[in-house]
């Protein structure tokens, strides 16, 4: 069996149907949150560069390029909130996140 | 050569900005205190400088292959962006020095989100769209968690994050399912590759995913989870300002990459928004009504007008669009102006955020009672007042376009947000008075309020350059 557009688009839909379930279901810890988002960004990738190779066109790739970059300063920022939070809150529990509601 | 020069002409409004935003920063970084004081007018030149130059070049062209377009449309939003931007400096400041936050990352912060928001209102290409909306959030994000030793507002930082970058993760999940059965990401090239007859069931998922991110963008239901805690957590002046300028170049960018890449996909994301539309503003009625927090009252006013706006969406004319710009322009004085009021609510050094801390405004303070009741009836949509004017062209907009049962939702609707706005006129004119709130709020906070109550009065009578330019910029989206 070869490997062709199917099977990746397949994987990137099982790694967003993760990230995106690791989002709403876990009620343990942020850092959980954060790595989600960072696989929602890749099955991005995928299928980008899945798209990109089968239709012989370059701009897929390119904007997989741009997404890569635009993550890791998402994660920055992520991170640098997170710290903040931690220091007033003394706790990341996702369920302790709680103090506006309505 | 030539035609890449004159590419770049066509972005020189953003070179200006970007650069000045960058000289800002360091000058921050290295000029040290004194530099602090005069961070915010620094950046509120910026600000002019760049309207001033997009007024003189007034740059018509398509540059870099499509991919960024310079229209009267994205001018329009371009200068209500910067309107939003220069009014939250101008009254924020005072805020920031009494509540000891005074930093020059604000105005930086602030610089570089509007950057953001200048791209997406140009925006001609997938890529250009997603730049310019991460560029714009990430400095939101830091923005809202800005007070960094409040535990609110880290929490509301907190919350904007995970949501926003989910929001985006799923556009993105959209774009990429769009380029892969569209085969392209230019949006002049995308509608003419999507027609009627070859909509597969591929391209419709990109497109539902597409418009998930978009509607989280502006806050409409059923993605509008983070914007109450938002709105409570930030600083005021911050929350006045996510209200305003982020909200318009959403929305703008949401009209655009509907209209211009999917003309012929029309039916189907007309389904979609006609349902978010009625959505957004049958919820942001019901829940508004029982809030305490003036500021979470706010918020879930902005989902019920971002309902309303959607309707000139819906429509999807020229008409249409036009209603929308105008429905923003009016938006963005109207809420900056109640936000000014509520940065005005401050007794005895502390701000207050609570409704009933309103009561009898009426007889300690009757001139900012006037104007904070002109702009509630202006927000119930009572005439003559401006938001009239607004919610008027969008069920125009609706009932030329045939969408009858929208538009009648819409009028329904209204009587129980006009509920919610008049029991705080109520509350000000009828109650026993509170103990009157501190006489200092400031020449810009009440230069902003006393503005405001000026536009929301007679717009009727200065309407007209308004309506003709918002008629000029939606004609350019439709070739």
């Amino acid at each position: 069996m070869t490997v062709g557009l199917t099977q990746y688009l397949i994987v990137a839909a099982l790694l967003f149907t993760i990230g995106v379930f690791g989002i709403f279901v876990n009620r343990k810890n942020v850092i959980i949150i954060l790595m989600s988002i960072e696989l929602i960004l890749l099955s991005v990738n995928i299928n980008f560069v899945a798209f990109s190779v089968y239709l012989g066109n370059l701009t897929g790739q390119v904007f997989a390029l741009f997404v890569l970059t635009v993550a890791a300063a998402e994660a920055a920022i992520g991170l640098a909130i997170l710290v903040v939070y931690f220091r007033n809150r003394g706790t990341i529990a996702v369920d302790q996140i709680n103090m506006m509601k309505g | 050569m030539s035609a890449i020069s004159s590419d770049l002409n066509a972005l020189i409004p953003e070179f200006v900005l970007a650069l000045g935003a960058m000289a800002l920063m360091m000058f921050g970084v290295y000029a040290g205190a004194a530099w602090q004081r005069i961070a915010n007018g620094a950046a509120i030149a910026l600000l002019i400088a760049t309207v001033a130059v997009l007024g003189i070049l007034q740059p018509h062209a398509v540059a870099f292959g499509g991919a960024f377009i310079a229209d009267p449309f994205a001018e329009f939003v371009k200068i209500l962006v910067i309107l939003g931007a220069v009014l939250t400096l101008f009254m924020g400041e005072s805020y920031f020095e009494r509540q000891n936050l005074q930093q020059f990352e604000f105005s930086v912060l602030v610089v570089f989100s509007v950057l953001g928001m200048m791209l997406m209102a140009s925006a001609g290409d997938f890529i250009v769209l997603y730049l310019g909306m991460e560029l714009q959030s990430l400095a939101l994000y830091v923005l809202a968690a800005f007070d960094r030793d409040n535990l609110r507002s880290t929490e509301a930082g907190l919350k904007y994050f995970i949501l926003g970058a989910l929001s985006s993760g799923m556009m993105l999940y959209g774009i990429s399912l769009i380029y892969g059965f569209a085969g392209t990401l230019t949006f002049t090239k995308v509608a003419m590759l999507v027609h009627t007859g070859n909509i597969t069931i591929g391209l419709i998922f990109g497109l539902v995913f597409l418009i998930s991110g978009l509607a989280f963008k502006v806050a409409a239901v059923p993605f509008h989870m983070w914007t109450p805690d938002v709105y409570e957590g930030a600083p005021t002046p911050i929350t006045a300002f996510f209200s305003a300028s982020p909200k318009i170049a959403a929305m703008a960018l949401f009209v655009r990459a509907m209209i211009a890449p999917f003309p012929g996909a029309v039916d189907q994301w007309r389904e979609v928004i006609y349902l978010i539309s009625i959505l957004s503003m049958v919820l942001g009625t019901v829940a508004a009504i029982g809030q305490a927090n003036i500021k979470r009252l706010m918020a879930y006013s902005s989902i019920a007008n971002m309902g309303y706006i959607l309707i000139g969406l819906v429509a999807g004319t020229v008409q249409g669009v036009e209603g929308v710009l105008v429905y923003l322009a009016i938006y963005l004085v109207t809420t900056l102006g109640t936000f000014a009021c509520i940065l005005a609510m401050r007794r005895s050094g502390h701000m207050v955020e609570n409704i009933p801390d309103l009561a009898g405004l009426a007889q300690t303070s009757p001139g900012f009672a006037f104007v904070f009741a002109m702009l509630m009836f202006s927000l119930a949509g009572i005439p003559p007042l401006a938001g009239f004017f607004g919610k008027f062209y969008v069920y125009l907009a609706a009932i030329n376009a045939g969408l009858y049962p929208l538009a009648i939702i819409g009028v329904v609707v209204s009587v129980p947000l006009a509920f919610y706005y008049l029991r705080i006129v109520k509350i000000m004119y009828m109650d026993e008075p509170a103990p009157s709130f501190d006489s200092t709020m400031g020449w810009p906070v009440a230069s902003v309020i006393t503005g405001s109550g000026i536009f929301t009065l007679f717009f009727v009578l200065g309407a007209a350059p308004l309506v003709q330019s918002a008629t000029a910029a939606a004609q350019a989206l439709f070739p």
